[in-house]
């Protein structure tokens, strides 16, 4: 403890000069070692929001059915029949670079917490991976890490795991970026916050015990990353799914009673952060007396125990009165429950330790005067428009090679080691449809469930990219037949600092205002991952969407498996955009041009055409078009249903290629037993919509030049990377 | 028959093997781990999980725990026990059935759906099942990889006491079929007199149409019916 508290030390811990000087304002005083980490970690990027809340703050968070916005541990929307559904991601980037199974997996743990916190119970899990370029040395070992931790942190809890995506880039090969989403439901009546009240309540510590593990994470995830990353793994905690699971259930059934007054679970910045949030939203002091903290490790000071970001804790306002009956919850799950402070009138977070006041802090100003910066912006120049690419391949490479590349190959290797069906009621597992479908318990009802973003796009186009990620998240939703209702955010991006990740980053957040507003898809709850960058590289900037739907009928849910003789019909107009196609990259080796414009107006009117024919039940099969294009999209149905498809000759002025792998937005291919009623429907509807082909038992594709393409070797080659590339697997 | 279903710390199939009773006619109560009184119960369900995390072997701590003395003195007295996944893993732990439950040939957790062959038909769980159906079911484990010895092996298929075998759709005991690995692709086994039955797939998760089928429902409509 000879540590000399000064601006050096402070610009260790991560504060600005301009921070400290704030800090020795605040206290009127040179601040001891614990209330320094106490500001460094609750001012740093991660916790403070310092750079993105004046944009965080445009973004539309309202509608009828929102029940809780940003600001809570996660956001809630009403489900109906007096259910909520509670639901955020949230990033685990910096860990999961430095240690990916044990990054990976806390992340989970993490966002788990961040739900059940709330009173729900977890019913879903889905997450959003970013890998660097497969021939990167270390990409391998992320990848595996990472899917490792994912599913073994999920498939233990008994969450299951139903959706994702995964895509693989150079931007990310020293940083790659986990995403994780967790969905729950809860009774709209036994909704837990996490604002204290009642001067003199106990304040309760709940789970693990402490150690000395994951301390100044917070501060960790708010830098970039040098050479010396690898010296870092001290910050990453190591998660424990078992007692997770216990936490679960403890408090599920403590919630039941009327014991709890306010929750929170420890997470990034741990009993520092949790406490300071409680106390500052309750306006009231908050005593903590460290001595009773449930410890791992002997010796540990406040400033370890403060700053200690060890995992599956959480803190609890309880009724005094109920203090021997919540004992004996915890009691029965074997977990600690110790009462290791109570609240004040002061205002203040004190903390005592052996009898000394470790910290003394004022609660109003730390989180007032907290940093806030409107940084400078410089924005991305708009790409020029593509121009004519001819295509160097037939149409029948084109898609084998297509659907073999990292970026569209068959997902089944990680999905497969997720379990996607504990808790049975998932409806429709990962690859079945374009959103998971799970049923909530007891109710016909059922959500729909997705991640999406595009990030090429959005490096192209900021705004337009994150339009489209709002977008097709809606549109993914709608594809199962449901109704979208809200998001969750995770905006990845580099180091804030430069005016281009600035502008990157405010564009983006006009990007999705706008398509929130007109899809009627407000931002409930988010998360924002800054300092994405090794070495001075930083990221494709990746704002993760998660959305979140309702089906009032789980059984009205429609795959993208279609049967055999139906008629598959082209939803929505086609111009052949090419810009920033996966085409372009995998085919014409070009990564240029606009990305393709989201018309939010035909994005609307076309999902909400689609979703009443799949509620009136005349859709059988419907996917949504995305990346790859019609023929990929073609493609997976063919894969899904096993099934052959018969494509029709084109009449359009659209070069083929251009028609079958151009990537224009708010399009779907549903398959339908009639298509002359269906396009007669679109077509009142002010709905474009054509007759692509047709589906048969034959074991092959018929391309519209009439060329084939056997089902059998498009399987193959779809599924053959993943194995093949993590365990040299050979083809089964 | 009245059906109990053991809840350990960190179980988590237990409200879907619930359902699945549940949906076949059977009316199952939970029994904490603490318990010991199985009085009044027919059949014993373990369900699958990750008991006490499985941080030791797989079902390790579980088997030394109170319920499972009353478990074994339940099956003793001629009683019913069905455990799946870390329920078959917990039984092969306290010897109740014979052999072990491997990491899965792969070294990865494996969920997916199999299917599996009805190698006897038994009155108490395999009754509404054709002798060599198939059917499917999902699976979801790490540790999933039957072995015995060979000793072990031939006196489970002399006695007819393999329950179910990993196959193709058409019921092909291959190796593709054989996705964790088990020895001579046995999916489940059956105690010497066939009133203990421990499988590592879920049927339990397959009795729903909405859920992608009614496969494992006739498992339960067994046990449902037996007296």
């Amino acid at each position: 403890m000879a540590k000399i508290v000064d601006e050096a030390l402070a610009r260790s811990f991560g504060l600005s000069a301009e921070e400290y000087a704030r800090v020795l304002a605040i206290m009127g005083r040179t601040p001891s070692l614990t209330e320094l980490g106490v500001f460094s970690v609750m001012w740093s990027e991660h916790c403070s929001y310092k750079s993105s809340r004046v944009w965080l703050k445009t973004l539309p968070t309202k509608a009828p059915w929102v029940i809780h916005g940003p600001g809570e541990n996660a956001g809630v929307v009403d489900i109906g029949d007096g259910l909520a559904a509670i639901f955020k991601m949230e990033s685990h980037n910096h860990p999961s670079f430095i240690e990916p199974h044990q990054g990976a997996a806390t992340g989970v743990g993490g966002i788990l917490r961040d739900v059940f916190t709330m009173g729900a119970r977890p019913v879903a899990n889905l997450n959003a991976l970013r890998f660097g370029d497969p021939n990167h040395p270390r990409t391998k070992r992320t990848v595996d890490g990472v899917v490792r931790g994912v599913g073994g942190y999920g498939n233990c809890v008994g969450v299951p795991t139903v959706g994702g995506e995964v895509n693989f880039h150079p931007a990310y090969n020293g940083n790659p970026l986990v995403n994780a989403m967790t969905v729950g439901i809860a009774r709209q009546d036994r909704i837990f916050l996490s604002a204290a009240a009642g001067i003199g309540n106990p304040v309760v510590y709940v789970g693990s015990k402490t150690g000395r593990d994951g301390i100044h994470g917070a501060t960790m995830a708010s830098t970039e990353f040098g050479k010396d990353s690898e010296e870092k793994r001290p910050t990453v905690q190591v998660g424990d799914p078992f007692t997770e699971k216990l936490l679960i259930e403890a408090c599920l059934e403590l919630m039941a009673t009327d014991a709890i007054i306010a929750i929170q679970d420890m997470g990034a910045a741990g009993l520092t952060s949790s406490s300071v949030e409680m106390a500052g939203k309750g306006d009231v002091g908050i005593e903590l007396d460290l001595d009773a903290v449930p410890q791992r490790e002997t010796g540990m000071t406040a400033y370890e125990m403060m700053l200690s970001e060890s995992q599956e804790r959480m803190l609890i306002v309880i009724r005094p009165d109920r203090q021997d009956m919540a004992r004996a919850i915890f009691d029965k799950w074997e977990l600690d429950f110790a009462v290791i402070g109570h609240l004040t009138d002061t205002g203040h977070i004190v903390v005592k330790h052996k009898g000394v006041v470790e910290a003394d802090i004022p609660l109003a100003p730390l989180a007032d005067q907290a940093p806030l910066y409107h940084r400078p912006i410089a924005e991305t120049p708009k790409r020029a428009p593509l121009g004519y690419v001819a295509s160097p391949l037939g149409m029948a490479d084109a898609v084998m090679q297509l659907i073999a590349c990292p970026d569209l190959c068959s997902r089944a290797w990680i999905w497969d080691q997720y379990d996607s069906t504990v808790g049975g009621q998932t409806v429709k597992r990962p690859g079945a449809a374009d959103a998971a479908v799970v049923k909530v318990d007891g109710f016909a009802r059922a959500l729909a469930l997705t991640t999406d973003c595009t990030p090429r796009y959005c490096a192209a186009d900021a705004e337009a990219g994150a339009a489209q990620a709002v977008a097709e998240a809606w549109r993914n939703i709608t594809a199962v037949g449901a109704r979208p209702l809200a998001i969750t955010d995770n905006m990845n991006f580099g180091n804030p600092e430069k005016p281009e990740i600035m502008g990157q980053f405010a564009s983006a957040i006009k990007g999705m205002a706008a398509a929130c507003i007109a899809l009627d898809f407000p931002v409930v709850s988010g998360n924002v991952s800054l300092y994405n960058e090794t070495e001075g590289k930083g990221i494709l900037p990746t704002p993760a969407i998660g959305g979140l739907g309702v089906l009032e009928d789980a059984a009205q849910a429609v795959g993208i498996a279609p049967a055999a003789g139906l008629d598959l019909v082209l939803i929505g107009a086609t111009v052949g955009h090419l810009g920033q196609s996966l085409w372009l990259r995998e085919i014409a080796k070009r990564e240029d041009g606009p990305p393709p414009p989201v018309d939010l107006v035909a994005e609307r009117r076309n999902g909400d055409f689609v979703r009443g024919e799949i509620l009136a039940g005349r859709v059988r099969a419907c996917h949504d078009i995305s990346d790859g294009g019609t023929l990929i999209a073609v493609v997976e149905m063919a894969l899904a249903g096993n099934v052959g498809i018969d494509l029709l000759p084109r009449h359009e002025e659209i070069a083929p290629h251009a028609f079958w792998f151009g990537e224009d937005q708010a399009r779907y291919i549903v398959a339908v037993a009639s298509a002359a009623a269906f396009i007669a429907a679109a077509t009142a509807a002010g709905v474009p919509a054509t007759l692509l082909g047709h589906t048969g038992h034959q074991a092959h594709l018929t391309l519209p030049g009439g060329a084939t393409i056997s089902r059998e070797a498009v399987q193959r080659a779809h599924e053959r990377f993943l194995p093949a590339w993590m365990d040299n697997a050979g083809e089964r | 028959m009245r059906a109990g279903i053991v809840v350990f710390p960190g179980i988590n199939r237990e409200r879907d093997m619930a359902i699945a009773l549940e949906i076949s006619g059977a009316k199952p109560r939970m029994i904490w781990h603490r318990e010991t009184d199985l009085s009044g119960l027919d059949l014993i369900v373990i369900p699958g999980g990750f008991s006490y995390g499985d941080y030791l072997r797989c079902g390790a701590m579980a088997a030394q725990s109170p319920v499972m003395r009353a478990v074994r003195e339940h099956a003793a007295r001629g009683g019913y026990v069905l455990g799946v996944c870390n329920g078959f893993q917990i039984l092969t732990e306290m010897g109740m059935l014979p052999g072990v439950l491997l990491r899965n040939a792969s070294l990865r957790f494996l969920s997916m759906d199999c299917y599996l062959r009805v190698e006897r038909v038994t009155p108490a769980y395999t009754s509404k099942f054709a002798q060599g159906a198939v059917f499917r079911a999902p699976m979801a484990h790490g540790d999933g990889n039957y072995f015995a010895n060979d000793a072990t092996l031939d006196r489970l298929e002399g006695e007819g006491l393999v329950a179910f075998r990993y196959v193709t759709p058409h019921g092909e005991p291959t190796l593709a079929a054989n996705r964790n690995g088990s020895a001579r692709n046995i999916a489940g086994i059956y105690s010497e007199n066939l009133r203990v039955l421990g499988l590592m797939p879920h049927p339990e998760d397959l009795v729903d149409k909405l859920m992608g089928g009614t496969d494992g429902k006739p498992l339960f409509d067994s046990i449902a019916a037996a007296a």
